[in-house]
C-alpha cells in the first residue's frame, strides 16, 4: 500500500507541474518537426515567452495532416493545425473544424492575404532545379520541345506534384491537356514523394527534379555548393503558400492566438528561411539571409483562389492521368 | 488428418488465427464504419486494379520461376562463402522501400552503372521504366525469399533419399522428376502467392519503376482515397478487394500444394551423387548473386560517405528500431509457432489462410483502424512502439508460417504415433519435440522477422511524435531535409543491423552445420 500510495504520489505531482504549464499541441508535417526543420527552434523560442509546454505533433504531409484532422474530427487533441497550403485551405474549411483568427502583418506576400482562418507563415515557389552548368528551358513548351529529362512527383500522393498539376493548369488552362501531352516523353517517371525525385536527381538519373525555387539556396547555405539553379518559366511559377489555423474547439484559445501571433513575429520567421527552406511570410528585420539574394525570382506569380482549386485540381488531375497514361 | 488424435493441442493456434483476422478484419470494418460517403469504385480503380493484377502475377511466376534453378544450385553446391552468400541474399527484401529504390536505379537507372558500361560502347541506355522495370525491381525484392523457401524445401528432403536414389542408380534427370519435382510441387504454390500478395500491396516501387500514372497499384489507389479525397469508405473497399484477391490466391495454392511429405530420416547432412552440371550450377549462383548485390553495393558505397557524419539521432533511431524488433519478433513467435501447429496438424487451410491476410492488408488501413481504435482511450502518440511492432509481427506471419508449416508437419507426422503410445503430455510434446526439432525454422523464421520489423517503415509515421522515430522513419526525415548522404549513410547501418539480427537468430537456430 505503501508503494500505491508514493506511486499516487509521483502522478499527482507530475500532473501538477503539467497543470502549472498549460500545453499547446500543434499538428504540423513530419519535415517541420524533424531536427533539421523549424520545429525544435520555434518550440525553444515559443516556450521562452509562453509560459507554456508547445507540443508538436508530426504527420507525414500536408494532405495527410488535414485527413488526420478530418479523422479525429471535433475531438482533435490539436489547439493548432500548421503546414496546410492554399489548395487544401477550401477542404480544410469545409469541415467546419477551424476557428477564424486575428492576426494582422505585414505580409511579404506576392499576393494579398485578405483569408479570415488561416494565417501565411512561409511560401515558395515551385521549380525545376538542375545543374547550374546546364542550360535550362525558358518554359514548358521549350522544356517539352527540349530533350531535357525530368523526374515530377504524383500529384496525388506529393504536394509539390500537386503544385506542378495546377501549375500547368494555371498557366495553360485548357491547352494544359496538350502541354501535358508534349511533355510525357521527357517524363523519366513520377515518384510518391519529394524525397525519392529528388534523390534520384542527385544521382543523375533525370536533367531537372521538380522542388522549389528556394531549393539551390539549401546547397549553397548548408553545402557552400553553387552548382544547382532553378530554372525561370516566363509564363510565371506557381506558388506554394503554407498556413496555419486555429481550431475552433481548442481549449488554449488564447493560447493558440498568441501561438499564431508569434508565428508572423521575428522569432519565428527568422528560423524559416534556412530550416524549412522557404521564404517567410514576413520579412524579418534581419532581412533574408546571405544566398536568398541569389534565387531565381519569377516575373510573373501563378495561383489559383483557394475556392477554385478543389474542382480545377480534379480537372487537372484527369488531364493529367489522360495524357500520362496512353 | 484433422479426424486423427493429435499429440498436441491445437486451439492455440486457432485463437492466434482468430486474434490476427480480428485486427486485420477488424480494423478494415472500423475504417468502413467511420466512413461518411458510402463509397464506390471509380473508373480509373479497375484500371488500377488490372495493373496491380498483371505485375502481381508475372513478379511472382518470375522470382519463383528464377528461383528454383538457383535453389537447386545452391542445394547442390558447396563452396566457400556460401553461407554469408545466403545470408546476403536476403539483404534486398528488408530494405526500406525508399532506399532499394534509389540502389536499385544507381544500377539500373538510365545514369545508372549498367548504362555507364553500354555508354563506353557508344550504346544507349537500358529503358528500364515500364511494366519490365516493375517486374524487374519486384523480383529483385523476391527472388532472394523465393530462394531461400525453395531451397530450404530442398534442405527438408532427408538425406536418406538421396542416397538410396543413388544407390538405384538414378542420373540427374531422374533424382529431379522423383524426388526434387514432388518437393516443388508441395512447395511452390505457397512461394507464389506469398509473392503475389506483396507484390499486390506495391506502391512506391510500381510507380517509381513503372514510370508513371500506368503504374498505377490498388494501394496507391487507397493511399489516394485516404490523403487526396478522404474517401474512407472507398479506401476501405479498395482494401477489402486486396484483401480477397490474396485469399483467392492464397486458397488457390492451397488447393494445389497438397502432396505428401517425404517421411523421416536420420537428420544426416545432405550428400549428392547426382554431378549435374557444375557450370550451369555456377551460372546460376553468379547470376543472381551478381543481380542482387550489385544493388546492395550501390547502397554500400553510397552510405560509406555518410557513415563518418551520422547525426547522433541515426543511432537513437536505431536503438529503437532494435527494440521494436525485438518486439516484434517475440510476438511474431507466439503467433507463429502455434498457429504452425494447427496448420500442421489439420486445420491447414484456414490458419494459414488467416497469416497470409497479413501481407495484404493496406498498412495505411491497419494503422488508421488502430488509430480510430485506440484514440478514444488512449493517447496514439504513447502506443506508437508496440502497435508498430504488432502491425510488424502480422506482416511478417505468412513467411513465418510458410516456413513453419512444412517442418511442423513432418515433425508431428513422425513424432505423433510413439507420443501417443507413450501418453505423452501435450505441452510436453510441444516443447519437447516440436520446438527442439523445429529450432533452425524457428530461428529463420525470427531472424527474417527481426529483419523485416527493423527496415519496415510500418505504421510508425501514423503515429509517432517527433521524439519517437524508428531508423527507416528517420531515414526518411533525413531525405525530406535534404540530407541525402546522411539518409544513405543511416541506410547502410540499418543494412547492417538487419543483416547482423539475421545471421545471429538464424545461426542460434541452426546448431547443425546446415545453412
Amino acid at each position: 500500500m505503501k508503494h500505491l500510495a508514493i506511486a499516487a504520489g509521483i502522478l499527482t505531482a507530475t500532473s501538477a507541474v503539467a497543470a502549472d504549464k498549460p500545453q499547446l499541441t500543434v499538428y504540423t508535417y513530419d519535415s517541420f518537426v524533424s531536427d533539421w526543420g523549424p520545429g525544435p527552434k520555434v518550440e525553444e523560442a515559443f516556450e521562452a515567452v509562453c509560459d507554456c509546454d508547445l507540443n508538436l505533433v508530426g504527420v507525414e504531409d500536408g494532405a495527410a495532416l488535414l485527413s488526420r484532422i478530418r479523422l479525429e474530427g471535433e475531438n482533435t487533441d490539436a489547439d493548432v493545425v500548421l503546414g496546410l497550403d492554399t489548395n487544401l485551405i477550401a477542404a480544410a474549411k469545409e469541415t467546419g473544424l477551424f476557428a477564424p483568427h486575428s492576426v494582422t502583418a505585414d505580409y511579404a506576400l506576392p499576393i494579398q492575404w485578405t483569408d479570415d482562418t488561416f494565417v501565411p507563415y512561409d511560401w515558395g515557389y515551385f521549380a525545376f532545379v538542375h545543374n547550374a552548368d546546364a542550360s535550362a528551358p525558358a518554359n514548358f513548351r521549350e522544356l517539352a520541345d527540349s530533350e531535357a529529362k525530368i523526374i515530377i512527383q504524383d500529384p496525388r500522393s506529393s504536394t509539390p506534384g500537386l503544385g506542378l498539376l495546377l501549375w500547368v493548369k494555371a498557366a495553360y488552362g485548357d491547352e494544359a491537356p496538350a502541354i501535358w501531352a508534349d511533355l510525357s516523353d521527357n517524363i523519366v517517371t513520377v515518384t510518391k514523394g519529394w524525397s525519392e525525385a529528388y534523390g534520384l536527381f542527385l544521382d543523375g538519373e533525370a536533367d531537372m527534379v521538380l522542388s522549389y525555387t528556394t531549393s539551390p539556396a539549401y546547397h549553397l547555405i548548408a553545402e557552400e555548393d553553387a552548382s544547382k539553379a532553378a530554372a525561370a518559366f516566363d509564363e510565371g511559377h506557381y506558388m506554394q503558400i503554407e498556413v496555419a489555423a486555429k481550431l475552433a474547439g481548442s481549449d488554449h484559445s488564447e493560447l493558440a492566438d498568441q501561438f499564431l501571433n508569434f508565428m508572423v513575429s521575428d522569432a519565428f520567421q527568422q528560423i524559416i528561411p534556412t530550416t524549412n527552406w522557404m521564404y517567410p511570410a514576413v520579412t524579418p528585420s534581419s532581412g533574408l539571409p546571405e544566398g536568398f539574394d541569389t534565387l531565381v525570382v519569377p516575373q510573373k506569380s501563378l495561383i489559383i483562389d483557394p475556392s477554385e482549386a478543389a474542382t480545377k485540381r480534379d480537372e487537372a488531375l484527369s488531364e493529367w492521368l489522360g495524357a500520362l497514361s496512353q | 488428418m484433422a479426424g486423427r488424435t493429435q499429440p498436441v493441442s491445437s486451439w492455440p493456434g486457432i485463437s492466434a488465427a482468430a486474434l490476427v483476422a480480428a485486427l486485420i478484419l477488424g480494423t478494415l470494418a472500423t475504417v468502413g464504419l467511420r466512413a461518411e460517403t458510402s463509397g464506390g469504385f471509380n473508373p480509373s480503380d479497375w484500371a488500377a486494379l488490372r495493373f496491380t493484377l498483371l505485375q502481381a502475377t508475372l513478379s511472382a511466376a518470375f522470382s519463383s520461376m528464377l528461383a528454383i534453378p538457383v535453389a537447386r544450385a545452391l542445394a547442390r553446391r558447396r563452396f566457400r562463402g556460401r553461407r554469408v552468400l545466403i545470408a546476403l541474399l536476403g539483404v534486398p527484401f528488408i530494405l526500406p522501400v525508399i532506399v532499394a529504390i534509389l540502389g536499385l536505379l544507381q544500377v539500373f537507372g538510365r545514369s545508372g552503372w549498367i548504362s555507364d558500361v553500354l555508354g563506353v560502347f557508344g550504346l544507349p541506355p537500358i529503358q528500364i521504366y515500364g511494366l519490365h522495370g516493375v517486374v524487374l525491381a519486384h523480383v529483385f525484392f523476391n527472388l532472394p525469399l523465393a530462394t531461400r523457401l525453395i531451397l530450404q524445401g530442398w534442405q527438408e528432403i532427408p538425406a536418406e533419399r538421396f542416397r538410396l536414389a543413388a544407390q538405384l542408380g538414378c542420373d540427374g534427370m531422374a533424382m529431379f522428376r522423383l524426388i526434387e519435382l514432388p518437393m516443388l510441387r508441395r512447395v511452390l504454390p505457397g512461394v507464389l502467392a506469398v509473392i503475389f500478395a506483396i507484390c499486390l500491396t506495391s506502391f512506391a516501387v510500381a510507380l517509381t519503376l513503372g514510370g508513371g500514372p500506368r503504374a498505377t497499384t490498388i494501394e496507391l489507389a487507397i493511399y489516394q482515397a485516404f490523403t487526396y479525397d478522404f474517401d474512407l469508405g472507398r479506401a476501405a473497399l479498395l482494401s477489402a478487394l486486396q484483401l480477397a484477391l490474396t485469399a483467392a490466391a492464397a486458397l488457390a495454392a492451397l488447393k494445389f500444394s497438397r502432396g505428401d511429405g517425404f517421411g523421416a530420416g536420420l537428420n544426416r547432412a545432405i550428400r549428392r551423387w547426382d554431378g549435374g552440371t557444375p557450370l550451369l550450377d555456377a551460372f546460376w549462383i553468379i547470376a543472381a548473386a551478381t543481380f542482387l548485390l550489385l544493388p546492395l553495393a550501390s547502397v554500400v558505397i553510397s552510405g560509406a560517405l555518410g557513415l563518418f557524419e551520422l547525426p547522433t539521432l541515426v543511432f537513437r533511431a536505431a536503438a529503437i528500431s532494435i527494440l521494436v524488433a525485438t518486439i516484434s519478433t517475440m510476438l511474431l513467435l507466439l503467433l507463429a509457432v502455434p498457429m504452425a501447429v494447427s496448420a500442421a496438424t489439420g486445420r491447414y487451410g484456414i490458419v494459414e489462410l488467416c497469416g497470409i491476410l497479413g501481407l495484404a492488408a493496406s498498412p495505411l488501413v491497419i494503422g488508421t483502424g488502430l488509430f480510430i481504435l485506440i484514440r478514444p482511450v488512449a493517447n496514439p502518440a504513447m502506443l506508437a512502439l508496440p502497435v508498430t511492432a504488432l502491425v510488424n509481427a502480422v506482416m511478417a506471419l505468412p513467411f513465418a508460417l510458410r516456413i513453419l508449416v512444412p517442418a511442423a508437419r513432418d515433425t508431428i507426422e513422425r513424432h505423433r504415433r510413439l507420443a501417443l503410445s507413450l501418453d505423452m503430455n501435450k505441452r510436453t510434446f510441444f516443447t519437447r519435440i516440436i520446438v527442439m526439432r523445429l529450432r533452425p525454422q524457428i530461428g529463420f523464421a525470427a531472424g527474417l522477422a527481426a529483419a523485416l520489423s527493423m527496415g519496415d517503415l510500418g505504421v510508425i509515421a501514423l503515429f509517432a511524435d517527433a521524439q519517437i522515430a524508428t531508423l527507416p522513419l528517420q531515414i526518411y526525415r533525413l531525405m525530406g531535409a535534404y540530407q541525402m548522404q546522411a539518409a544513405a549513410g543511416g541506410a547502410l547501418v540499418l543494412l547492417l543491423l538487419s543483416m547482423g539480427v539475421f545471421w545471429i537468430l538464424d545461426r542460434g537456430g541452426r546448431w547443425h552445420a546446415e545453412a
